[in-house]
């Protein structure tokens, strides 16, 4: 792993996530950018995938099961060369083929359509049962929110995918710990998340989802797992690297104006340059 | 009819699912804990490698399929009506509708004839949430040979397909060498010039039994099945409906949403035509035996006969 070069990339994909959401006048910019280094991690360390071969069969798969932090993955996919970066800039416009929640019928890397919150880890699942019915030794991740897996459906798909032994299957859980009303602690506490998971027979992994050295062992180790599928609980900052949207459950979903806009790519840019200086 | 062969349709789709297991390795079969019910288990039986259970957890089981499919297999998802269409609606919608999976929804104990479980477990709805569905194909198989033969045409057809079972042995009506399943036609199987009577599913015998009676009293109807309700047949539906002038709709489902209101939004548009809608009008079911709720809730030969005799005076 080059964490300097991870570093620099996951700063350029915050930069894209902000943009894009600026451009759209909408969108959830908070927990793409909790989760920004974990996309990064995925797509230019982990993940064995050719972004001029979207579909190759032996690719490992990823789904956004978070949909609504689909300027998170757009970002990163496009920073990897599935599409031009210019195109972000189209997200949410009426005719672009970046639609709000992840699309896979019209966009190039998008493994899953998601977005309707519990469900893209069942899909998630069901493409890791198919690696293993059929000898495939691709690998599944899959991304949810903290405040996501209040949903029952999440809990159905963990207890099946444990039930058969995916050790095939990573599920990150991005613990920003804010959902749109609030705290989850406050709303629906899914707390404690690890225990709930290991209850579930995963093999669970509590890391800080903004340090890649974390980042790193915790793939690593995910690796290394038989017989179980391993949970991610990845305690990050939502809006992270934006000074203002910072543990902000307000900008969970509303785009910057103008001038805020202005302020998060100093943020960025400043954060960026500190880092070309390491 | 006593001496005629009678075989629900739930028991065709574990038997057509066995066969085609056999045919082709990317087939897949999910149940919801109802393997013995819905038939799936005569897959199972065949190829336990190839079947998922997962539990009691339908939503789940929908979101599986979808993944599943992702990766170039054949998934077909069973679960009784009440569940697939009804409880695991969204995910059917966002996880399989709106990508245009190719996952194949075996809908078991559709409508009233369900029977003594009564009215949580009846589904009357399920032909209504299906079809509007963008791209989804809805087929309501009336017997044996045409449920066999729909669960083929659904492994043929690229995309999101519900198929819809029954539990209650039905006659067997289109046993003949010369029978052929074609995704998205209506079959003529009694010609008339009266009136026309355009069913699906369970009551189709019926509705020829009643035509039959109809006859007697010299009225000649035409009896179309209509296997697939989506996409509708339109152009036989439009043609049949100029041709008799009246229309009747048979059918174990609601009378809000399903193939009466079908056909009813294509002969508004296209050739308005006085329709009767036999179904569920609007109302649960309850408990009993099978036989008696279709007779109570107006499905048998005779209730068809007596609403269409009124009809066409």
């Amino acid at each position: 792993m080059d964490k300097l070069k991870l570093m620099k990339t996951a700063n350029e994909v915050r930069k894209d996530i902000v943009t894009a959401v600026h451009s759209a006048k909408a969108g959830h910019p908070g927990g793409s950018l909790s989760a920004a280094d974990i996309f990064t991690y995925l797509y230019f360390e982990e993940m064995n995938i050719d972004p001029k071969d979207p579909k190759k069969a032996d690719r490992d798969r990823f789904v956004l099961s978070k949909g609504h932090t689909a300027p998170g993955l757009y970002s990163v996919l496009a920073e990897k060369g599935y599409f031009p970066k210019e195109d972000l800039k189209t997200l949410r416009h009426t005719g672009s083929y970046l639609q709000g929640h992840p699309d896979m019928k019209h966009i190039p890397g998008v493994d899953m359509s998601s977005g309707s919150l519990g469900q893209g880890i069942s899909a998630a699942v069901g493409m890791a049962i198919a690696a293993k019915m059929t000898g495939a030794d691709y690998r599944v991740y899959t991304l949810l929110g903290d405040g996501e897996i209040q949903e029952g459906q999440v809990w159905e798909a963990s207890m099946l995918a444990a039930h058969r032994k995916l050790d095939n299957l990573v599920v990150i859980v991005d613990n920003n710990n804010l959902q749109i009303d609030g705290a989850i602690t406050e709303v629906n506490s899914p707390y404690p998340i690890d225990k709930k998971f290991e209850a579930f027979n995963f093999h669970v992994i509590n890391i800080d989802g903004n340090d890649f050295d974390q980042i790193d062992a915790a793939f690593k180790e995910a690796k290394t797992v038989k017989g179980q599928p391993t949970a991610i609980i990845a305690k990050t900052v939502k809006g992270k690297g934006v000074s203002f949207m910072e543990n902000q459950a307000g900008w969970h979903g509303k785009a910057p104006n103008d001038e805020e806009y202005k302020i998060a790519m100093e943020d960025l840019e400043k954060a960026g340059e500190a880092l070309c200086q390491m | 009819m006593s001496d005629v062969k009678k075989i629900a349709t739930r028991e065709s789709y574990g038997n057509a699912l066995a066969e085609l297991g056999a045919e082709h390795k990317d087939v897949v079969v999910l149940d919801a804990d109802l393997a013995a019910a819905t038939k799936t288990g005569v897959f199972k039986k065949a190829f336990p490698e190839r079947f998922i259970d997962c539990g009691i957890a339908e939503s789940n089981m929908m979101g599986v399929a979808a993944g599943l499919a992702t990766t170039g297999l054949v998934p077909f998802a069973s679960s009784f009506a009440m569940f697939a269409a009804g409880r695991a609606f969204e995910q059917v919608r966002n996880s399989i509708g709106y990508p245009h999976l190719n996952v194949k929804i075996g809908a078991t104990h559709a409508g009233i004839s369900v029977g003594e479980d009564g009215a949580t477990h009846q589904c009357n709805e399920d032909i209504a949430l299906m079809r509007t569905i963008p791209g989804m194909v809805v087929i309501s198989p009336a017997d044996d040979v045409e449920a066999k033969a729909a669960v083929k045409a659904a492994y043929e057809h690229q995309g999101p397909v519900y198929l819809r079972f029954g539990r209650l042995a039905v006659p067997v009506i289109n046993d003949r060498p010369d029978y052929k399943f074609e995704l998205g036609k209506g079959v003529v199987l009694r010609e008339g010039k009266d009136l026309t009577i355009i069913a699906t599913g369970l009551p189709v015998s019926s509705c020829l039994e009643a035509a039959e009676k109809l006859a007697a009293d010299g009225i000649d109807a035409k009896v179309i099945n209509i296997h697939t309700i989506k996409p509708l047949d339109e152009e036989l539906v439009v043609a049949a409906a100029k041709e008799t002038g009246k229309v009747v709709t048979v059918e174990e489902h609601s009378v809000i949403g399903g193939l009466g209101s079908a056909v009813c939004e294509v002969l508004a548009e296209k050739a308005p035509t006085k329709v009767l809608k036999i179904g569920i009008n609007d109302t649960f079911g309850e408990s009993g035996p099978a036989v008696e709720l279709i007779k109570k809730y107006g499905l048998d030969t005779d209730s068809i006969y007596e609403k269409i005799k009124e009809f066409s005076k």
